[in-house]
């Protein structure tokens, strides 16, 4: 018998996959050039209408392919996802059913406690009706400017009047805030500087963002980066091209966060400072790691230079980037192993209105509703979650959480190494709280079709 | 340094009795793969046992000498689990074979669950899995059958005990270092 199996056995499959462009949502694979965004979430009471329902909307839905060939003219793009309660409602037979993952069937707020979703981010608390059963489906409209929004949000209340049994349970509008010309928090941070890019899309990764991926990591049906097309839900048809979609939406208190950053910081300089060090990259996207003393914008806005770095060589004490700092927490890259396998594509935007400088908390809700894709909920998304995020220990660091996204309730600490002696923060707030969450099945078109055809 | 280490005195040792079934029921965490057993003074482990298929012991022997030099060649390989120690155990029961595999760890094994089958592949430590009894030969595909396989055939402690209680290995030898560097400062002061 062989006793010295390698990787090398698993490694057989590893060509490029030839991603079915024209079958895979355009979520997956392209981001929207949106400044508005409507997300309904809806509840099917009766097969038929949802089955209507998804026939309709498939004509709206473009295709990776469609969406690069249009990209310059079309101002708006849809895409739908379904829960596993939904997937029963349209009619999928129980054998398809019990074919998907456990944490997918359980659905996100089943989850709430391993995910950190307790206190004040439990399921009890959620708004919009995403923690019950019967959210079934969720309809994401990316517009490029408030007219289109509007005008897709009126011929998308038609689509719905005509489906019989087909309720909005809630829904969502998002904008971009200002300053426009780059993405950003309601904090302040730039958003979209590290995102992994899928082999045989045609996208080159910048530096430091490390090498393709394999397509199995994201979409269902193709190798992975152990070299195996994991097990996929049955038929063929409906997994072909899915992947699955673990929704956020994340309220920001940006009051309380200025207050933070005023009550640690005299200057303005020294907030700054602090805003970075709880993130690990000035507001403006620079890298710590590359920029340690000050910010440097230029640096921030050039995707050439602002993700090229790593931290077990440039950066192993944490000195630049506190060991629990936000992004070295979610994106911890050669200080974590097999991090390949724990990467995500997230998608999203901001709601609510901007907190202009200098005023104080208006109690108006605002923050961000993402989207983190990927093929296996439970190794990346739920791992990311429970303990990138919210292991007090992670890297030995007793006591602490992510200090942007952890679950927080003002006990947990944030310790920024320095020399001679490191400062520590006792009794860090909550700067965010989740306000809801589900788990969805991103079907490709044909398997909208599909499910569309169900008796 | 570790909450719990902190609040611990590491100085005096500490035994745990656990209740039947390995949890303390008004605290079961929850971890993405089910109910986590507890920490302990002697940190987190596992116990796993099964029975092996007939004939394959010269597997095991082998397999160990494999694991020596593969740790001998990269130390580092099983670093990602944060472990104190493992025990690889051959015994008899009524004429069969019965294997078990016992490690501590200072993490949960449920949040590094992946990586631990990662490494499984890797190191060649499916080799005595795959001759284990019932053990799911399409693990690679279905990482779910793998880890009920594990959850199934762990028997977990009913009392742990810890000479130096929740210390974490990174602690150990973080304080041996510290030994070693004072050794040498004193040297240097000769």
């Amino acid at each position: 018998m062989d006793l010295t199996i390698t990787h090398s056995e698993v490694s057989q499959t590893r060509t490029v996959a030839m991603l079915e462009f024209e079958d895979i949502q355009h979520i997956l694979l392209t981001r929207a050039p949106a400044l508005a965004a409507r997300y309904e979430f809806l509840s099917f009471h009766n097969g038929a209408g949802g089955r209507a329902w998804v026939s309709a909307i498939r004509e709206k839905i473009h295709s990776a392919a469609s969406m690069r060939a249009g990209i310059d003219k079309d101002k708006r793009w849809v895409t739908a996802a379904f829960t596993w309660n939904g997937l029963r409602a349209l009619g999928l037979d129980e054998a398809s059913l019990t074919s998907f993952p456990e944490e997918f069937k359980q659905g996100m707020a089943a989850r709430a406690e391993m995910l950190g979703d307790t206190g004040l981010n439990a399921p009890q608390y959620w708004v919009g009706g995403l923690e019950s059963s019967d959210l079934h489906a969720i309809v994401i409209l990316f517009a490029r400017d408030d007219a289109e929004h509007d005008r897709c949000v009126f011929e998308h209340e038609k689509v719905v009047a005509d489906c019989p049994g087909v309720e909005v349970l809630s829904v969502l509008d998002l904008k971009a805030i200002p300053p426009l010309d780059y993405a950003h928090d309601h904090f302040g941070y730039r958003d979209r500087l590290s995102q992994p890019v899928i082999e045989g899309a045609g996208e080159e990764p910048t530096p430091g963002s490390g090498d393709p991926l394999k397509a199995g990591e994201f979409i269902v049906g193709y190798p992975d980066e152990q070299g195996v097309v994991a097990n996929s839900p049955q038929p063929k048809t409906l997994a072909r091209n899915g992947s699955y979609m673990a929704y956020r939406r994340l309220a920001e208190h940006v009051g309380r966060f200025r207050d933070f950053l005023r009550q640690h910081g005299e200057t303005a300089e020294e907030q700054e400072l602090i805003a970075a060090k709880l993130m690990g990259r000035w507001r403006s996207g620079a890298p710590l790691v590359l920029s340690p003393d000050k910010d440097d914008p230029e640096l921030g806005a050039d995707p050439q230079r602002n993700n090229d770095f790593n931290y077990k060589e440039m950066d192993p004490h944490g000195y630049a980037v506190p060991l629990g700092a936000h992004a070295r927490r979610m994106n911890p890259r050669d200080t974590a192993a097999n991090m390949n396998r724990r990467r995500m594509i997230r998608r999203g935007a901001t709601y609510g209105p901007q907190l202009p400088d200098g005023n104080a908390d208006d109690g108006v809700e605002r923050g961000i509703a993402a989207f983190i894709i990927c093929a296996s909920l439970i190794r990346q998304f739920e791992f990311a979650q429970n303990v990138w995020a919210n292991d007090r220990n992670f890297h030995e660091l007793g006591n602490e959480r992510d200090p942007i996204i952890g679950a927080h309730d003002g006990t947990l600490e944030f310790k920024i190494p320095k020399r001679p002696i490191r400062k520590k923060i006792v009794g860090l707030p909550a700067f965010t709280t989740v306000r809801g969450g589900a788990y969805f099945f991103l079907p490709g078109l044909k398997a909208l079709e599909y499910l569309a055809s169900l008796d | 340094m570790s909450s719990e280490s902190k609040t611990q005195d590491w100085s005096k040792p500490v035994a745990m009795a656990i209740p039947k079934g390995g949890y303390f029921q008004d605290k079961v965490e929850q971890g993405r793969y089910g109910p986590i057993f507890p920490k302990t003074p002697a940190c987190y482990g596992f116990s796993i046992l099964a029975k092996i298929i007939p004939g394959r012991e010269e597997v095991f022997y082998k397999y160990a000498k494999s694991i020596e030099e593969t740790i001998a060649a990269q130390p580092d390989a099983l670093a990602v689990l944060q472990l104190h120690y493992l025990r690889w155990v051959l015994f008899p029961i009524k004429g069969d074979t019965y294997f078990m595999y016992q490690g501590i760890f200072d993490t949960d094994f449920d949040k590094y669950t992946e990586d631990a089958v990662t490494l499984f592949g890797i190191t060649g430590l499916r080799t005595v899995f795959e001759n284990l009894e019932d053990f799911p030969m399409d693990w690679q595909t279905n990482p779910a059958a793998f880890i009920k396989f594990v959850r199934d055939h762990q028997c977990p402690s009913f009392l742990e005990y810890a000479e130096y209680p929740y210390a974490s290995a990174t602690e150990v030898k973080k304080a041996l270092k510290l030994k070693a560097a004072f050794s040498t400062m004193l040297d240097q002061m000769q």
